[in-house]
């Protein structure tokens, strides 16, 4: 990697002081940044490592919860209260990488984590998202993990996250804090779709820092599950996660539903058309079957991830059901 | 005095492995060192047409930058013979500017820190004028030619006996199967590491190197042959291996390159490859395209085989290796008529290597899935058709087996397992959302052994030093070889010392091909018996000893004394009879190596694999719930290491058979996925229990130590069986690996 000073500041303003000068990076955890400041994909000349800042806790309140950005993906997966209210993201959290890796990262630098894309991770490859206009190998290259919505004709890397997935899916939004103010953005717009652009990835502002997560309220008798699919049992990337909620409206009709899926996707990707489908739908497998069916509508699936059109409307449809049962 | 050799003991490193006190290559602390940091191409084919050197050069620290322009010429090896197991690879020693493959080394940067060669080597920029390529090995088949040195010429590529086209053509039942392997990476725990350490000049020069190997005299004379040196100026050390399987074999590039710059800057000089550098680096286990075709009688008697073996090679010019996969067809199954083929498909790839069963691994998923194949058609219980062709000696080589227990070994799995309550069709057991199956498979491995010598001194203080120039790999050399010479010696374990890695001490062959275990224990027995003769002649020719009237075959050695037999207060302590001779140490040297038995005997350890799988049929996930394995190779010199290779094995397997993959750009023959995360093995949630049966084998014919290669036997038929049992569960067929989610919901 290169040279970096490291400033460790235990106050917000001067973090976001020290942030807006030149080319600095945040970093807390560090389970991805020093990964990739060692190959070289990432180049800071400044690290402030935020890990002292009052940004580690869970509050609930009448809105919802606020979740710090530097709770650890493990303590988020073990809080009691997080898990009673909003079990989906618990279980988001532990399909996510290993104990080890959870112990370290944080809530916020998990939806700030790049991509696995096997060429934007290697500085000897082309790669639009690391250097724009040096072109895109994976398309016509190792596509099997890369996105089938949501891409572009730069870039169809995938977003890795699978806590990202279950906010989106809960209508969470992120807490953005700079010197100039504090702004709140919903998830859904915090990412953004590569287009001519795939180095633009979120809505994160030249010395911005997430300050929180911000959840609305469960809604009432809401069922939720977090289904992951993956080659290796734990300690794998999605190759297709479906994260979803589900409200019955008695015992054979759905009232509503909140649906994303990951793994297949540029970013976490809410699904309207197959909400649409499922409000008011018989609460039957035929009626979940057919509204999955509609998850797909855009996709763009190459050679070695067709697959996974099939298999992210059939975990969606087992996901539904498991959390229907 | 009860024997130790066989009973399952801790390994005697353990202590120091989990408390980081025993010694890797890297691990050396040498004064003044600097480090070197691999650049490498980012073409597959071409040449370099120029360096641009000047932002590397001003990174503080930088202390030289080799490039093909400047770096020292080495001596051509005289190995040309012999390019492939364990010789050096030659065209990435930085000697000219030719680019054969994405990756390969065309240039070193050497700093006084380690950060600073990374980023040095980060600067160093480099033109390609860019050549033709050839990447994927589907697109190249009719480039296939057979290889010159199959098997270091031991024998030709191709292999026939009877007239299997014939027979195939007349054949009641006929298969005509293709199968698929993929690029495999050895990924051992440890990175592949050297140090290199200059001394003296001239004539007094001398080059010690530690090195992370699995063939510590390979790389001696690898290394005494590209920088003219007699091989007793270069010492080499590797006391503990963090893993091999094969790929720390050969001497790769960048160990040569760490001893040239050594040289160059006249410090010593450590170079550790990354894990991302590794692939490209140190040899893969070669994609493989496999046509097998079978005949058989209606009830599923086999009477012709073909198995015709393509597999992946670099260009020509940097060596050669080919994947023998079709090698266990000639002999697994009693079949009259049966051809095999193996060609090597030149790409621009690295040169392959040996990789845990090498041969046996992607040839028994071939040929163990034809044979349930064959099964399934001829309705015939999978386990029913092996023994319906079962081999009582071997067809190939038309002699019998030094020992084949393979017969027991499918009765006692088969028993342990439960297979009898098998159901032929598939998909008929449900659970939930999974569908769940049983397979099974045979495994087998060739039961090599290499003459090996080694040194047993015996110290005043009446402890015995073993000195050898094997390894402990990780599979517990050190363990065994003290259990081994306790027996052969008659004396308590704690008093045998062992030392390997060191060139210093006796010559041992390669770590590789399972040959360890039984080529270590004849030498020993080799050297226990040259210490009796020796010391029986000093006691009986010592004044005064209680011995006087006693001959040679009356004395015996015994927990540190020599005495009479039957009569043990006549004795005297091995110390003491050194002293009483002036002497304060005693060494004896022993070797072994084969003889006439490799001629009159087929060697081969052989075992059965009964696994059970759970398939989600919907969203194709795999998950193996079950495992028993029964083996038998020879005598088992420690029961817990064996077993311990055994499982890892297996585990070896299941990653084989449903992840493992280099992943090649096919356009610029990059490896996208050079890293343990997206290059996936299993985890210990994707491991079952798994039970191994490991059979008594006596067989005084294979070696002197009875003892039959283990640490890859296991592996073999490992994923056939997971294959099998996923038919068995869904219905579905894979034939080509590793079996991921796509191939189940296809």
């Amino acid at each position: 990697m290169e040279a970096f000073t490291l400033t460790a500041p235990t106050d917000l303003d001067s973090a976001l002081a020290t942030a807006g000068s030149g080319n600095a990076k945040f970093i807390a955890g560090g389970t991805d940044l020093m990964q990739l400041m060692k190959d070289f994909v990432e180049r800071p000349q400044q690290l402030v490592d935020i890990q002292n800042l009052p940004l580690d806790r869970i509050e609930f309140g009448d809105n919802g919860a606020r979740i710090g950005a530097l709770v650890r993906m493990g303590d988020g997966a073990d809080h009691p209260e997080l898990r009673r209210r909003y079990p989906l993201i618990a279980e988001a959290l532990l399909a996510s990488a290993s104990p080890q890796v959870r112990n370290m990262a944080t809530f916020g630098g998990n939806l700030l984590q790049r991509t696995r894309c096997g060429y934007f991770r290697d500085v000897g490859s082309p790669c639009n998202k690391r250097e724009p206009g040096t072109g895109c190998p994976a398309i016509a290259g190792d596509h099997r993990r890369l996105a089938i919505l949501g891409g572009s004709d730069k870039c169809i890397a995938t977003h890795p996250s699978d806590l990202a997935v279950a906010l989106t899916a809960l209508d969470a939004a992120v807490e953005l804090r700079s010197a100039g103010g504090t702004r709140a953005v919903p998830i859904t717009e915090f990412y953004r779709l590569p287009g001519d652009t795939p180095q633009s990835e979120t809505a994160i502002a030249s010395g911005e820092l997430i300050t929180a997560i911000l959840l609305p309220p469960a809604n009432e008798g809401e069922r939720s599950h977090y289904l992951k699919v993956r080659d290796r049992a734990e300690f794998e990337f999605a190759l297709v996660s479906a994260a979803v909620t589900i409200t019955p409206d008695g015992d054979d009709r759905i009232r509503s539903a909140r649906i994303a899926v990951g793994g297949v996707g540029t970013k976490p990707w809410r699904l309207p058309q197959v909400e649409a489908a499922l409000a008011g739908a018989p609460a039957s497998e035929e009626a979940i079957i057919a509204a999955t069916a509609k998850a797909a509508d855009g996709a763009h699936p190459l050679p070695e991830n067709a697959f996974k059109v099939r298999l992210m409307q059939r975990a969606l449809t087992r996901a539904l059901l498991t959390a229907l049962a | 005095m009860a024997l130790v050799t066989g009973l399952p003991l801790n390994r005697r490193d353990g202590r120091l492995k989990v408390t980081g006190r025993a010694k890797y290559a890297a691990e050396f602390a040498i004064d003044n060192i600097a480090y070197a940091v691999l650049v490498q191409s980012t073409i597959p084919s071409g040449a370099i047409t120029g360096f641009d050197l000047a932002a590397a050069q001003q990174v503080p620290g930088v202390l030289a930058i080799l490039t093909p322009d400047n770096a020292p010429r080495v001596r051509e090896t005289t190995e040309a013979s012999n390019p492939t197991a364990t010789d050096v690879v030659r065209v990435p020693l930085l000697q000219d500017r030719g680019i054969y493959y994405n990756g390969q080394h065309i240039a070193l940067v050497v700093a006084d820190t380690l950060e600073r060669a990374q980023q040095a080597a980060e600067l160093v920029k480099v033109q390609y004028r860019e050549g033709e390529s050839q990447i994927r090995m589907e697109d190249a088949l009719a480039d296939a030619y057979p290889p010159k040195h199959f098997r270091n010429g031991a024998r030709p590529p191709d292999s026939r006996r009877g007239d299997p086209e014939a027979a195939l053509a007349a054949a009641a039942v006929k298969l005509d199967l293709h199968f698929v392997t993929p690029t495999e990476t050895h990924n051992p725990m440890e990175p592949h590491a050297t140090i290199a350490v200059w001394d003296g000049d001239g004539d007094k020069a001398r080059l010690t190197v530690y090195n992370a190997t699995q063939f510590i005299s390979g790389t001696q004379k690898t290394l005494a042959t590209l920088f003219g040196l007699k091989p007793e100026q270069v010492r080499v050390l590797c006391p503990f291996l963090g893993g091999g399987f094969g790929g720390k074999g050969s001497t790769w590039p960048h160990t040569a390159l760490a001893a040239m710059a050594a040289q160059v800057v006249g410090r010593p000089v450590k170079l550790v490859l990354e894990r991302k550098q590794m692939p490209s680096s140190t040899g893969h286990r070669p994609q493989t395209i496999q046509h097998l075709r079978l005949g058989a009688e209606a009830d599923g008697r086999l009477v012709a085989l073909t198995h015709d073996v393509f597999s992946q090679m670099s260009a020509p010019i940097i060596g050669e290796f080919s994947e023998t996969a079709g090698l266990l067809t000639e002999m697994l199954y009693a079949c009259p008529n049966v051809a095999v083929t193996h060609r090597v498909v030149p790409i621009n790839q690295s040169l392959p290597t040996y990789m845990r069963a090498p041969g046996e691994a992607p040839g028994s998923f071939a040929l163990e899935t034809a044979l349930d194949e064959l099964a399934a058609a001829v309705k015939v219980d999978p386990l029913q058709l092996r023994l319906l062709n079962y081999a009582e000696t071997d067809p190939h080589e038309d002699k019998p087996f030094s020992s084949k227990s393979l017969r027991q070994c499918y009765a006692t799995g088969a028993e342990a397992f439960g297979w009898s309550r098998r159901s032929p069709e598939p998909g008929s057991m449900r659970d939930g959302h999974h569908l769940i199956g049983w397979g099974m498979a045979t495994a087998t491995r060739p039961a090599n052994w290499s003459e090996t010598a080694l040194r047993l001194v015996f110290a005043g203080d009446g402890k015995v030093t073993v000195q050898c120039g094997s390894h402990d790999i990780g599979t517990g050399t050190y363990t065994i070889v003290a259990q081994v010479a306790a027996d052969a010696l008659k004396c308590p374990m704690h008093h045998i010392h062992v030392e390997l890695g060191d060139t210093q001490y006796p010559r041992a062959p390669i770590s590789a091909g399972s040959l360890t275990a039984a080529s270590v224990s004849a030498a020993i027995l080799a050297a226990a018996d040259t210490a009796r003769k020796e010391l029986f002649q000093l006691a009986l020719a010592t004044e005064r000893s209680p011995f006087t009237g006693f001959s040679d075959t009356d004395l015996e050695l015994a927990d540190g004394f020599v005495q009479v037999r039957g009569a043990p207060h006549s004795r005297i302590s091995v110390p003491a009879l050194l002293a009483r001779n002036g002497r304060d140490r005693y060494v004896a040297m022993g070797s072994a190596k084969p003889g006439a038995e490799r001629k009159n005997f087929s060697h081969h350890s052989f075992g059965a694999h009964f696994a059970e799988v759970r398939v989600d049929p919907d969203l194709g996930e795999i998950r193996v719930s079950r495992w028993i394995g029964a083996f038998a190779a020879g005598r088992i010199l420690n029961a817990k290491t064996a077993r311990s290779q055994a499982i890892g094995g297996i585990v070896w397997g299941i990653g084989m058979a449903l992840m493992e993959e280099t992943r090649i750009d096919p356009h610029s023959g990059r490896i996208t996925n050079p890293n343990l995360v997206e290059y996936v093995v299993p985890v210990n949630a994707d491991v079952p229990d798994i039970e191994v049966i490991l059979l008594d084998e006596q067989d005084r014919a294979t070696n002197p130590a009875g003892v039959k290669g283990f640490g890859e036997t296991p592996m073999v038929g490992v994923a056939a069986a997971i294959a099998n049992a996923i038919w068995h569960a869904t219905g579905v067929r894979v034939r080509e690996l590793p079996m991921t989610i796509e191939k189940i919901i296809a």
